[in-house]
Order: C-alpha cells, then sequence, then structure tokens
C-alpha cells in the first residue's frame, strides 16, 4: 500500500497543538511507517509556493489546528482543503474558536488598541499600529491583514472530523490517526473522541444532589479531593462538556473548563453550561438570586471560553 | 423609528400562560401583532439556547412566561427559569446586547387582562429600544458540524 501523505498546518493558535500531536509517543513511530508528512510548518522546511504546486487532492489527510483571525490562516485553509481528501480540524481552536475566539468579545480596534498600546510593557508614543503595507526604502512590505472576527475552520471552508481538546490529549489524537491509518473513517462530521457523553460519565468522584449556595473560584477553596466540584461551588465545565479526556483535571483537584467542546447534539455549549448551572442555584428568592450569580466575575468568558466563535452569537455587538 | 414593526417571540407555558394569552383573546382584549407565541410544556423548558436561537434568528425581543412561583404545574420548573434569566441577562450584557430584549413574568390562566397588559409594555419597550442588529451574522454559513 502507498504511504499516506498528510499535512499539519497551525493558524491562530499557541503552538500547543503541535506539540500534542507529537504527544503520542512511539506511536509515532507506527505513524511514520504509514505516512509522510508533506507540509508542516513548525517543523519542517515547506513553503506555501510548494503547497501550491502540488496537485488538487494531492494530500490523504490535513490536520489544522488554529482559528481563522488573518487573511494569511484563511488563504492556506482554503489552499489545503482544495490539495486535501479529507480535512480534519483538529483542536478546539480550528473546531471553535477557542481562546483566540475570546477576542470576538472585542474589535479589531480594541485589540490593536489593548495590545499595541495598553499593555504595562509597551512603549509605542507614535502609536504605531501594523499595516497591510508599508513602504520601505528596499520596496514595499505586506502584512496579512487582521480581521474583526477569528472564525472557526468549518465556517472558512469545509471540513471532515473534528478533534477536540486545548490541546487533544494523546489517546484523542491516536484515535484520529489510527482511523486514518486503517482506512475505518467514521460518518462526514464526527467529532472524534472516545465518549459522546459529558466529563462527569468518566470523573471518579463522588456526585450527589447538586445545590449551590455560593459560587467560589479556584483559589479560593482547596476542594474535598472526593465530591464533585461542582457541588463545592467551583464551576466545574464537566457537566456541559464531551468527555474522552479521561476527566483529568477533575481528577487534579481544578474544575473542568469545557476544552473538548459540547456533548453530542448540541450547538451551543455556553448556553447549556448556562442553563445547567442556573437551575442548580439552591435559592428560590430573586435577590438572593442575583446576589449568588453576581459571585460569577465573568459569565459570558466563563461559559463561552473555548467556544465564542462556534456559538449561535459568534461575537459580541460593539457599539 | 416610528414605522419599526417589532418581531416578539412569546415563549407561554402550557398551563398557566398559554391559557392566559387564550383568555386574552376569547375576552377580545387588544394586544399588539408583533408578538409571536410558541407554547411550550413548562417555561422550565426555556433552553437560555432557544432564547438565543430566536434573538440570533432576529426576534427584537423574546417574552418568557410561565407559572407564578408555587404555581408550577411541574412544582418547581418555574423556579429553575427564575434562576436562568438573571444569568442569561448578565450573559446577555457582554454580547452588547441590551437586558431589555429578555423579559421575564409570570401570568396566570386567569391573568388575561395581565397577559394583554405584558405584550403592550413589553412591544414598547421594544419599539423605544429600536430593531436588534442580530440578525446581521447570517447562521447560513454555520459549517459541517452542525449539518
Amino acid at each position: 500500500m502507498a504511504k499516506l501523505k498528510i499535512a499539519l498546518y497551525w493558524a491562530a493558535s499557541c503552538g500547543g497543538c503541535d506539540i500534542a500531536t507529537l504527544a503520542i509517543g512511539e506511536k509515532i513511530l507506527k505513524l511514520a511507517e504509514a505516512a509522510d508528512i508533506v507540509f508542516w510548518p513548525i517543523g519542517l522546511d515547506f513553503k506555501y509556493a510548494d503547497v501550491e504546486k502540488m496537485p488538487d487532492k494531492s494530500i490523504d489527510a490535513c490536520l489544522f489546528n488554529g482559528a481563522i483571525r488573518t487573511s494569511e490562516n484563511e488563504h492556506v485553509a482554503k489552499l489545503l482543503r482544495a490539495k486535501s481528501k479529507i480535512m480534519i480540524a483538529y483542536g478546539s481552536c480550528s473546531y471553535e474558536g477557542c481562546i483566540p475566539g475570546l477576542s470576538n468579545f472585542y474589535n479589531r480596534q480594541m485589540t490593536f488598541e489593548h495590545v499595541y498600546i495598553e499593555t504595562p510593557t509597551t512603549d509605542n508614543p507614535g502609536k504605531i499600529f501594523p499595516q497591510t503595507k508599508v513602504k520601505v526604502p528596499e520596496g514595499e512590505l505586506e502584512l496579512p491583514e487582521f480581521y474583526d472576527t477569528v472564525k472557526t475552520l468549518a465556517q472558512t471552508v469545509d471540513v471532515d472530523y473534528f478533534v477536540p481538546g486545548c490541546p487533544p490529549e494523546e489517546k484523542t489524537t491516536w484515535l484520529a490517526l489510527e482511523a486514518l491509518i486503517t482506512g475505518k473513517l467514521p460518518p462526514k462530521g464526527t467529532v472524534i473522541s472516545h465518549a459522546v457523553k459529558a466529563v462527569c460519565d468518566e470523573c471518579p468522584r463522588k456526585k450527589g444532589e447538586k445545590k449551590i449556595k455560593k459560587f467560589y473560584r479556584p483559589y479560593e477553596i482547596v476542594p474535598d479531593p472526593e465530591i464533585c466540584l461542582l457541588e463545592q461551588g467551583l464551576l466545574c465545565y464537566g457537566i456541559a462538556t464531551r468527555g474522552g479526556c479521561g476527566a483529568l483535571c477533575p481528577q487534579a483537584n481544578m474544575p473542568c473548563t469545557g476544552c473538548y467542546g459540547p456533548v453530542e447534539g448540541v450547538i451551543d455549549q455556553g448556553a447549556h453550561f448556562l442553563s445547567a448551572l442556573s437551575s442548580i442555584i439552591d435559592s428560590n428568592d430573586p435577590e438572593e438570586i442575583q446576589k449568588i450569580i453576581d459571585d460569577i466575575p465573568d459569565p459570558a468568558g466563563t461559559f463561552y471560553r473555548y467556544s465564542l466563535p462556534d456559538s449561535l452569537l459568534r461575537r459580541a455587538r460593539i457599539k | 423609528m416610528d414605522n419599526f414593526e417589532p418581531k416578539i417571540v412569546a415563549f407561554c407555558c402550557n398551563w398557566c400562560s398559554y391559557a392566559g394569552a387564550d383568555l386574552a383573546g376569547t375576552s377580545r382584549m387588544q394586544y399588539p401583532p408583533a408578538i409571536r407565541i410558541i407554547r411550550v410544556m413548562c417555561s422550565g423548558r426555556v433552553s437560555p439556547f432557544l432564547v438565543l436561537k430566536a434573538l440570533s434568528v432576529g426576534a427584537d425581543g423574546v417574552l418568557v412566561l410561565g407559572c407564578h412561583p408555587g404555581d408550577c404545574h411541574y412544582i418547581e420548573g418555574n423556579y429553575k427559569t427564575m434562576r436562568r434569566i438573571p444569568l442569561l441577562k448578565k450573559v446577555l450584557k457582554q454580547f452588547g446586547i441590551e437586558e431589555e430584549r429578555v423579559r421575564l413574568e409570570w401570568v396566570s390562566a386567569s391573568e388575561g387582562a395581565k397577559f394583554a397588559e405584558v405584550a403592550n409594555s413589553f412591544t414598547q419597550s421594544i419599539k423605544n429600544l429600536g430593531p436588534s442588529t442580530l440578525d446581521n451574522l447570517k447562521q447560513s454559513s454555520k459549517g459541517a458540524k452542525h449539518g
């Protein structure tokens, strides 16, 4: 059998997903037996021009991590879509927008002003912002355009599979790679994970009736290691998050933050966490309810930490 | 803004508020045609997702109407709604959406007049706010994930 041709790319991401692909350990030898890597900016010296020269659909699969925030991200997403038979949104950024997507609570101007002027370590008296074109003595320089709104990969090109996680766990990565290597591919649109149920299903903590009088932030309490973190007042996102990670964070005494995305069938993860969380507030008095809710400092950022661009509202409206 | 006719979705629970709306109708009480009623079994069934969905596809306002506290046919469905809506409003504010676009009211089966009054005052407050700008990002380009 001819070797598979695989491409990996990073768009708006932190680089963690590229490291996560290497975290499969010695299984990487099995991958090397079955596949050749034809494009991987972080690891191998290929240029975009090399990809442009490849015939259409000549790459068997592309693992694309990172959200779409610049014209360069979009260009390469479209290029790799044309050259690849299978397009995989690898990791939370390309799947749902993730942390880069949180800038959808702001716009380009606000982001630029914060990054290039307001941050304490920046000294920019001339208020110089990046331009798409700038003239220097040697000629004209170009930078990609920075978009107002961060998009997911599937909002940009047609995507075949999604691999959740920030970053995806080693076993989740291998589940996707194994499917590619063996050719046993799930139906198009599948979110590849060991679980379709919530993180709670994998979490070994003792669970009872959930009633919350007060919400805490992780630094405010030392949680009991045996009991459900949500019952202790921590905003544990496990109830509204797809499992498959093995409930790693709750087992390390930290609440789940929701990186594996919504459970099967749910469109807006944030709305479902909001719904589940507020239902278990232990009060029937509107004033007390308001007081309990006010202990959550940034509800929208907490509920949409990984999924703002992929949510129903997609971004905040800036007046 | 004079000719702005808002689109308002009103989720009415089957046991109280829908009957209240029915009473307003059979009693020939006047209320604005902006109100589009959707009957649900309980206000507790109105997930924040449904409210966001209505707003994201072009509703200018969303009313959630349920039985008075203590009167829920399912004992505590409306208490869940009572807790959800304030948190939803906080989230909406962060999204730059006026929290007045969502209102929770209790309307019993005998309160036809209250239903008409809520419909009137809510429609007026939405008219004052003006059209929602939320449908400027159409959902049609949603990815393969959502079919």
